[in-house]
């Protein structure tokens, strides 16, 4: 008996106490707004350019507006639905989720568009020029095939292989092998970091490889590519993606807020909205955290000491 | 009556089956005998027959939208689900600011204050420096976000192992039913469910905290029962004659003669809750973790190495110290006193701290170590890779293994007829089990083909025996010599230490490195973090031999060698047997991440199912992980059941 009456008790407070709704939709990082500070929290995908744009918006929230930013780094998908949760304020630079923008920006009206980041991306397949120099018709992808023993590798399986990075990256490289009907294996690196080595690796040594990869991208300073010329791209060739036989587009990246902050956000919304800056710029950046091993920290602050007037014009 | 049915009946089957090898294997022939035909006649076909699968990704990819569209407006989410997360977000939170309260002098005094009461003052120095290396290392704000997490998740599962543990301690019947829940608990490899509860929780801390209870409650739940089953009857029965209630037993006698398993059981979740907050990272939790992720992002093995170390220090402080308060335990009796004045001179350091204004980690105070850090791994990678007169570069041993022995191994088993697959794994997992393990095992073979994954299944199998087979030529010629000389056994521990509690991301950028993008670095990986169970056990199981065994050999003029071969390793052969079963359950974890470095097959699934938020491919490919590990679990599970996971 006495057993049973604790339990009801127990049940009857939990359902008193807890009873009113908890709002999903508003979930901070237990870390956001440590001793009463204002905090941003910003997405950060996993290649550097990203991490750019993060570091420098991070270093003039914090520095120029009195603002606390809190980083977490998330694939592009999650960062949606974080974003549509209010778990991170702001993703600064979308490669184009039709999808996710429909549900989100359009039906459930929880995440709002930020603008342009004024950097235009482009993906494609891509060879070392080193090896463009000896080969100089290998940028047709007509002529792949030709040269398919070259980029043969211990797991290409008797293939070329053509070597994709990070599952979260937009890819329609399977599709595009089988219709194009090229000799070649899609070798999936798993990560940008694992793709990074890799490419770092072969280009030392001078050596083949044909690598999916992407521009703006600060590796093209260190090793420098040429693009593999894939049939053109038209408006909606690649809407079936088991039929794709066409290049990828340029891609104008995007910003996107979560709504609440985008409406009460406060100067800092108002500072992410506007912030829009040049492939350049981004670059120099990137570079400096990629390759000269600067925290993004200090890149950024070497970038912002160089180009008042570029962000002056950012601040609300 | 029933009493006496019973047994009786149970008699029948298995008494059948319960014979020497030969007896199992005939059996198993017979079954095969029959039923080969007849399957091979409806699906004939190499691999799994298409027929027999069952295609998931409609309704999960239905399941996933539905909760994305009712999250923030289903009651089980409003009253239920938010709450939890709430409540977790609000305890890390309110541990997270009482650690930056406390200010860096008092929670490095406070730790080594209650490190100097339960261990003594060696480790309490060793805490302390442990600490200051934290901040050293210019990761203080980082580490405190790991602690509140840590502390949380570990609060958690103990609670939730303890209640577990008391339940399946004190009934038989659900001590029957939960022993296959946990068992199936600890062999999930941690990656595959990250996905779940991502889409329930959304990603952040609470999903975190969650998938870290998941992970490192069973172990406490495990030796919880373990401790309470095994209290001395004498003394219980010595209680029940003074008239005890059932609860007066279990509060003064049970719970008090389980407390070294108990204590081992905090231990045991500490050290999974530690090794989970670094996977966690890839789903959002912040703290060290990201930092080791963040860093990989870029290319910076250094920076991920000065967010990795605190990590093993974290880990190796706390092993130590929970270890010695067991060791302690009944030994000597604390008084309320020296606590009292402990917390009051760490209260005093942090007032002091705060009133001269050092409260925060001081800016300049850190040692950059990832630039020499990153310098080393360039020159190793970059004398190593290839050109090495004579031997060949590590990108030459790499292709060599992967096409003369990951890919025969690979083709052979796929090329195997599905049904002989089965064949195998139920005469292995029956010869050195029963017919329950062996049951266990084919029916969760046959899951993964039901799932449609039977091939990448097999490639990750191919992966996985590979990796084992390395490392168990490493991991007991390692293990002989480590319990054959003292001193080589301390310096292998230090070692070893580091290898297991290192963050694997940390080492995933070198492998690739060296060994280029491919199976062969996950592999590679694998084995780096499964060889320090796999010494361990090998050289605790040679040095546990009964002497007298060793003292007769030898006095019959048995060499060293003979020793060995004849007296010590047939006499270790459970320590073996369990050093093999840990070394297919840690390689399997990690076989699972290189999916990260070109391993492709499941483990690139369940990456890209958590990348795209694809539920259908990355949740049937966690499951079929999963399989695959009951299945290796039970195919290599020796007779002795294990108590823990990754010791």
């Amino acid at each position: 008996m006495g057993r049973r009456t604790t339990l009801t008790a127990v049940a009857v407070l939990a359902l008193t106490s807890g009873c009113g709704a908890a709002d999903m939709t508003r979930q901070a990082s237990p870390f956001a707004g440590a001793r009463g500070s204002k905090t941003v929290t910003l997405s950060v995908q996993s290649w550097v350019g990203a991490q750019a744009n993060v570091a420098v918006a991070q270093y003039l929230l914090e520095h120029e507006l009195g603002y606390r930013v809190d980083t977490v780094q998330v694939d592009e998908v999650p960062a949606w639905d974080a974003l549509s949760q209010g778990r991170v304020d702001a993703i600064l630079e979308d490669w184009g989720h039709p999808d996710q923008e429909k549900r989100y920006v359009d039906d459930k009206k929880t995440i709002a568009r930020g603008g342009d980041l004024g950097v235009t991306g482009h993906i494609g397949w891509f060879v070392p020029t080193y090896l463009v120099k000896r080969y100089p018709d290998i940028t047709d992808w007509r002529n792949l095939d030709k040269y398919a023993p070259l980029f043969r590798t211990a797991e290409s399986g008797g293939k070329g292989q053509l070597m994709d990075g990070s599952p979260s990256y937009v890819t329609n490289d399977k599709a595009l092998v089988k219709n194009l009907n090229l000799n070649y294996q899609v070798v999936f690196a798993g990560s940008e970091a694992a793709q990074i080595t890799q490419i770092k690796q072969f280009a030392k040594e001078k050596k083949a490889f044909l690598t999916y990869w992407y521009a703006p991208q600060w590796l093209f300073e260190k090793v420098p590519m040429t693009e593999v010329r894939l049939p053109p791209y038209k408006e909606g060739c690649d809407a079936d993606a088991a039929k794709v036989a066409c290049a990828y587009p340029h891609t104008a990246l995007r910003k996107y807020l979560n709504a609440d902050f985008a409406r009460s956000g406060g100067a800092a919304a108002a500072f992410l909205k506007k912030f829009k800056w040049t492939t350049e710029d981004q670059n120099e950046v990137s570079l400096m955290i990629a390759d000269q091993k600067l925290t993004p920290a200090e890149a950024a602050k070497k970038w912002v000491d160089g180009h008042r007037s570029t962000w002056k014009a950012w601040l609300p | 009556m029933a009493a006496i049915g019973a047994p009786a009946l149970r008699a029948g089957l298995p008494g059948v089956l319960k014979r020497p090898a030969g007896h199992k294997l005939l059996v198993l022939a017979v079954l095969a005998a029959v039923l080969v035909p007849l399957a091979h006649s409806r699906w004939a076909s190499g691999t799994w027959p298409h027929a027999l699968t069952v295609d998931l990704s409609g309704p999960l990819g239905g399941a996933s939208d539905w909760i994305i569209d009712n999250r923030d407006s289903h009651p089980l989410f409003l009253y239920f689900l938010g709450h939890v997360s709430n409540a977790v977000v609000i305890s890390v939170r309110a541990v997270y600011l009482t650690l930056l309260a406390a200010g860096w002098v008092g929670v490095t005094a406070a730790a080594a204050l209650v490190a100097w009461r339960v261990a003594g003052v060696r480790l309490a120095l060793g805490t302390a420096a442990a600490f200051v290396a934290c901040g050293l290392l210019g990761m203080w704000v980082p580490t405190m976000q790991t602690l509140a997490l840590m502390v949380v998740a570990v609060l958690a599962s103990v609670l939730v192992g303890t209640l577990l543990g008391l339940a399946a301690g004190l009934s038989d019947r659900m001590d029957r039913v939960l022993r296959p829940v946990l068992d199936t608990m600890q062999v999930l490899p941690a990656f595959a469910y990250l996905l779940p509860v991502v889409l329930v929780f959304g990603i952040g801390v609470p999903a975190a905290v969650l998938a870290t209870v998941v992970y490192a409650a069973p172990p406490m739940a495990r030796l919880t029962a373990l401790g309470l089953r095994g209290a001395d009857p004498e003394v219980l029965e010595a209680v029940d004659s003074l008239g005890a209630t059932a609860r007066q037993r279990l509060l003064t006698a049970r719970i008090p003669l389980a407390r070294k398993e108990l204590l081992l059981g905090v231990n045991q979740t500490i050290m999974m809750a530690l090794s989970m907050a670094v996977i966690a990272s890839v789903i959002g939790a912040g703290g060290l973790g990201d930092r080791v992720y963040q860093a990989l992002a870029s290319v910076d093995v250094g920076a991920a190495l000065a967010a990795g170390i605190p990590i093993v220090l974290l880990a190796v402080v706390l092993d130590r110290v929970t270890g010695a308060a067991g060791e302690r335990l009944g030994r000597e009796r604390h008084g309320v006193r020296p606590w009292a004045c402990a917390a009051v001179a760490a209260v005093a350091a942090a007032l002091t701290a705060r009133l001269a204004g050092r409260q925060d980690w001081p800016a300049d105070w850190t040692v950059g170590i990832a630039e020499p850090v990153n310098r080393a791994v360039g020159w190793m990678t970059a004398h190593l890779y290839s050109g090495v007169p004579y031997i060949g570069g590590t990108a030459d041993w790499a292709g060599r293994f992967t096409t003369w022995i990951l890919d025969p191994v690979r083709s052979g088993l796929q090329w195997l007829p599905w049904w002989s697959v089965l064949l195998i794994v139920a005469a292995l997992a029956w010869l050195i089990g029963t017919w329950r393990t062996a049951l266990t095992a084919v029916l969760a073979m046959a899951a993964i083909g039901v799932l449609g994954v039977w091939k990448p299944s097999l490639d990750t199998l191919s992966q996985v025996l590979a990796a084992v087979a390395v490392t168990l030529v490493l991991g007991f010629a390692a293990g002989v010599a480590a319990a054959r000389s003292d001193r080589f056994e301390k310096l292998l521990r230090l070692v070893l230490d580091v290898f297991q509690t290192m963050p694997q991301f940390v080492y995933l950028i070198p492998v690739v490195a060296l060994f280029g993008v491919g199976r062969a670095p996950a592999v590679a990986a694998a084995v780096v973090y499964a060889l320090p169970a796999v010494v361990r056990i090998t050289a605790q199981g040679l040095r546990q031999v009964d002497p007298a065994a060793l003292e007769s050999a030898r006095s019959l003029g048995a060499t060293s060698g003979q020793q060995l071969r004849q007296v010590q390793l047939p006499l270790a052969r459970p320590a073996l047997l369990l050093a093999v079963n840990q070394g297919v359950v840690l390689v399997l974890a990690v076989v699972i991440i290189g999916g990260l470095v070109g391993g492709g097959a499941l483990g690139y699934d369940v990456v890209f199912g958590l990348a795209q938020g694809d539920l259908a491919t990355g949740l049937v490919a966690g499951a079929a992980i999963v399989c695959l590990g009951l299945m290796l679990d039970r195919v290599t599970q020796p007779t002795g059941r294990r108590t823990r996971k990754g010791a």
